[in-house]
């Protein structure tokens, strides 16, 4: 009983929030189902970038580097995954490309923060620095891709009134996304490569002494990290949008982040504060269509950035970041 | 004697290792034999330590070789160590404090159930296992933060019994540990050598080394300067090769003639970071020219206690009295300035300024007076002349004033802040584990100065947790025991041991 309580009391800001969003969701829908469906799964398939990226930080931090170039490596990866699309016609290439693209991109931050041992928030910027010049140089106005990645109906389960359409009839990235979730979860909690992973961000000395190699299992997290980045990227320019524009990522690589902390570096947490800034951003389309608003279109584009500041400021509390991210570790 | 025949478990032969200019290890030679305890003695800064972190491969040897059970090995990196059954208890704790006990202990080398899953229960069960077979016994689900630290220490030990080590090697290991935990821990490193374990045993308490080493390896200033059977020699004569030049442990000093009370404790209460009672209704006087010591195990109040007279924390309740003046709820510039020095027990967070010169170091307490200030701007002139005079009077060891306080050694780095502390005009010292992690001949020099303040009058109030400082240096000694004093008598109204009973148990 005690034990439940105590759970209850511990998730309590979850449980208003949940709570909230089920009033307003039936609120904006009037009672009505497709409305009301429309905005749960346009949440999911919005949280699908930001857990993408807040398991990108997560994989990254734990191990003890900071990543600020989620949005560089989402935004390069977009590009790239979007070009090869365009010259092959093959959006599972055009994928593929993306998170390669991306695990190249976690190389690179690992030569900078753990082989040359640079200061990892720099080197995080001149990821994203790097991703916003090199494709707003070389993309091409007017390049087309002919359709955006499929959907797929999981059997009848996508038949199921409301829970169908909204967990059953998604995209692939999206449902791989729900799939990194578990995975990763189970991954850092309970295999030996997730117990060196939390660590090496711990205590990164303490590791090596017992014979684990900081640097390696350091590139190993950046690189895999980079490559789940990638999807995110991905995600955006062949299932979201269907085409590239310059800085399409338009910060979700920095609210990626916010959803990490806020899950605490936990991916069922972040997968649960992914779906709140999803639906931040799904609301902004229910505005659209009943009118709110209309004439400050600006107002609505700040909401999912007003709801990152009040939840970092505000609702996070003492969440322990691992202990050793943000410094570079030498042997002598 | 010995069959001369055995191999050595483990042996360095002409290592040299150089960090720049200085030279830590120069052709040092170390033989450990097979199931004995090796002392490895000197003081802070002789190379101690940077030999083990070349047997343990942490550090890359200039010159020279390791040799295993005969067997030249190179040691790249502490993996190769680990191969070679060479185990170390580390002097900063190798430890994830977020992690548990079992994750700590199987990290690196953790039993997999199919595709790297961790088997956490059958790691779980071998931890028990081990603990219960060496007297380590410790709960193998507990988070290692959560432990105190004679506990983590016996996580670390048992970190290289699971790899199965057969050389262990232990970096200062009772620097952190009471007399008690040190009597079990010796304990148990006799019953290792006993399976055949060879131990290195790294430590600048000499009575320890008489106490349990088979052989003693003395290093100063980067070289062995004698090897010899503890059985044959004496604390005196230990000490000597330690340093280089014979040393007074125990410091001659005259019957105390106490004065007028300075400072007046009544009915203290304090909390602790947790917002626990941290002091319960705790009162104490100490009088001018004589030394009250506070013996006790760390974390039973000290810290605390220390920081309420100095200003540091809140009072809940209590009063604190200079002379007739009411200290409660002053600030601490203000206390500083009634007269109250202090050497605080973390000397590197609390006591220096590690970035600044020495010069500025020196004066942190009075750099806003005249004549180290005139009209709020900062007299250089006058706090250098004060600085040269002061390193000079103090034997500070640094190349110029103007280095950084953080480059010193800690020695010298205490003797900075004994000199700042000493040097302003005060009528009670507050000496925090003034001598924790220095040489010896620094400690002498300390210990100096505490007596000489002490017959000119200051009150001086000793807090340390080292028993034979208290019982050397205190004209009076109190035992803190969760906080309250449980014991206050004149020193030679005690025994060590029941000293050590009363800090353990609150009575004897």
């Amino acid at each position: 009983m005690n034990s439940l309580l105590e759970r209850i009391i511990r998730l309590r800001w979850w449980i208003l929030i949940f709570l909230a969003i089920i009033a307003f969701t039936i609120f904006a829908g009037d009672f009505r189902q497709d409305p009301t469906t429309a905005i749960l799964a346009a949440t999911l398939r919005h949280s699908t970038p930001l857990v993408l990226g807040a398991l990108c930080g997560m994989l990254c931090e734990r191990s003890g580097v900071i990543n600020i170039g989620i949005e560089g490596q989402m935004l390069m990866s977009a590009f790239v995954g979007f070009t090869v699309t365009a010259a092959t016609s093959s959006l599972y290439l055009g994928v593929a490309a993306g998170l390669a693209c991306g695990m190249l991109m976690g190389a690179a931050l690992g030569g900078l923060t753990v082989s040359l041992q640079g200061d990892q928030i720099i080197a995080g910027t001149v990821l994203n620095i790097f991703a916003l010049g090199l494709t707003s140089f070389l993309y091409t106005p007017g390049e087309t891709i002919h359709s955006k990645t499929p959907r797929i109906n999981v059997g009848p389960l996508a038949d199921i009134p409301v829970i169908g359409k909204i967990f059953f009839a998604n995209q692939p990235i999206t449902y791989l996304s729900l799939l990194l979730v578990a995975v990763i979860w189970y991954a850092l909690f309970k295999t030996t490569w997730g117990l060196r992973t939390r660590a090496i961000g711990e205590h990164p000395s303490a590791a090596e002494t017992v014979g684990v190699s900081v640097a390696k299992m350091r590139y190993l997290n950046l690189i895999i990290g980079g490559g789940i980045a990638g999807l995110a990227g991905a995600y955006l320019s062949l299932e979201a949008v269907g085409s590239f524009e310059r800085g399409m990522t338009n910060g979700k690589g920095f609210v990626a982040l916010a959803v990490m902390i806020f899950g605490r570096w936990n991916p069922v947490g972040a997968w649960g504060a992914a779906l709140l800034f999803g639906y931040t951003n799904a609301i902004q389309t229910q505005f659209q269509f009943r009118g709110w608003l209309t004439g400050h279109p600006q107002f609505i584009g700040m909401i999912p950035f007003i709801v990152t500041i009040v939840v970092l400021a505000g609702f996070v509390g003492r969440a322990r970041p691992p202990a050793a991210i943000g410094q570079p570790y030498t042997r002598e | 004697m010995n069959n001369q025949q055995a191999p050595l478990a483990l042996e360095a032969v002409g290592i040299c290792k150089s960090f720049g200019p200085l030279v830590a290890n120069d052709e040092v030679n170390l033989q450990v034999e097979k199931g004995q305890i090796h002392a490895l003695l000197g003081e802070n800064g002789a190379g101690k330590s940077t030999l083990v972190n070349i047997l343990f491969g942490l550090y890359k040897a200039d010159e020279g070789e390791v040799r295993v059970a005969g067997e030249k090995v190179e040691m790249n990196s502490p993996h190769d160590a680990i191969e070679h059954k060479i185990g170390m208890v580390h002097q900063h704790f190798q430890l994830v404090p977020v992690l548990t006990v079992t994750e700590n202990i199987v990290l690196g080398d953790e039993p997999t159930k199919k595709g790297g899953v961790l088997d956490f229960e059958k790691a779980a069960q071998e931890v028990e296992e081990l603990g219960k077979r060496y007297g380590l016994e410790v709960d193998p689900r507990a988070v290692v933060e959560d432990l105190p630290i004679g506990y983590q220490q016996r996580v670390e030990i048992l970190r290289s019994l699971y790899r199965q080590a057969d050389v262990l090697i232990l970096d200062e290991p009772t620097a952190v540990l009471t007399p008690q935990e040190t009597d079990h821990l010796l304990e148990v490193l006799r019953s290792l050598t006993a399976e055949g374990v060879s131990i290195i045993f790294i430590t600048h308490k000499l009575r320890e080394v008489l106490a349990i080493a088979d052989k003693v390896t003395v290093m100063r200033r980067g070289e062995v300067v004698g090897v010899t059977d503890p059985k044959e020699t004496n604390e005196e004569g230990l000490a000597e090769m330690m340093v280089g030049r014979s040393v007074v442990l125990r410091i001659a000093k005259s019957e105390a003639t106490p004065g007028n009370t300075v400072l007046s404790i009544k009915e203290l209460n304090v909390l602790d970071d947790r917002n626990q009672s941290a002091l319960k209704d705790f009162s104490l006087d100490v009088k001018e020219g004589e030394i009250f010591g506070i013996a006790g195990v760390e974390g039973n109040g000290q810290r605390e206690l220390v920081e309420a007279i100095t200003g540091l924390r809140p009072l809940v309740s209590g009063s604190i009295l200079m002379g007739e003046k009411e200290m409660s709820g002053c600030s601490a510039r203000e206390i500083s300035e009634e007269g109250i020095s202090h050497i605080p027990e973390n000397r590197e967070k609390h006591g220096l300024v590690g970035p600044h010169s020495v010069a500025d170091n020196l004066v942190l307490n009075r750099y806003f007076h005249s004549p180290f200030a005139a009209r709020g701007i900062r007299q250089t002139a006058a706090i250098n002349e004060e600085a040269s005079h002061l390193v000079e009077k103090f034997d500070v060891r640094t190349a110029s004033i103007h280095n950084p306080a953080r480059t010193l050694s800690g020695g010298n780095k205490q003797k900075v802040i004994a000199a700042r502390e000493l040097s302003h005009d005060s009528s009670l010292l507050l000496a925090a584990q003034p001598t924790r992690g220095i040489d010896v001949g620094s400690i002498e020099f300390i210990h100096q100065q505490l007596v000489n303040a002490r017959d000119a009058g200051v009150a001086v109030l000793l807090v340390s947790a080292e028993l034979d400082e208290i019982l050397s240096l205190s004209d009076r000694v109190g035992v803190i025991y969760q906080g309250k004093l449980v014991a206050i008598a004149p020193t030679d109204e005690f025994t060590r041991i029941q000293i050590g009973q009363l800090m353990t148990s609150g009575n004897s």
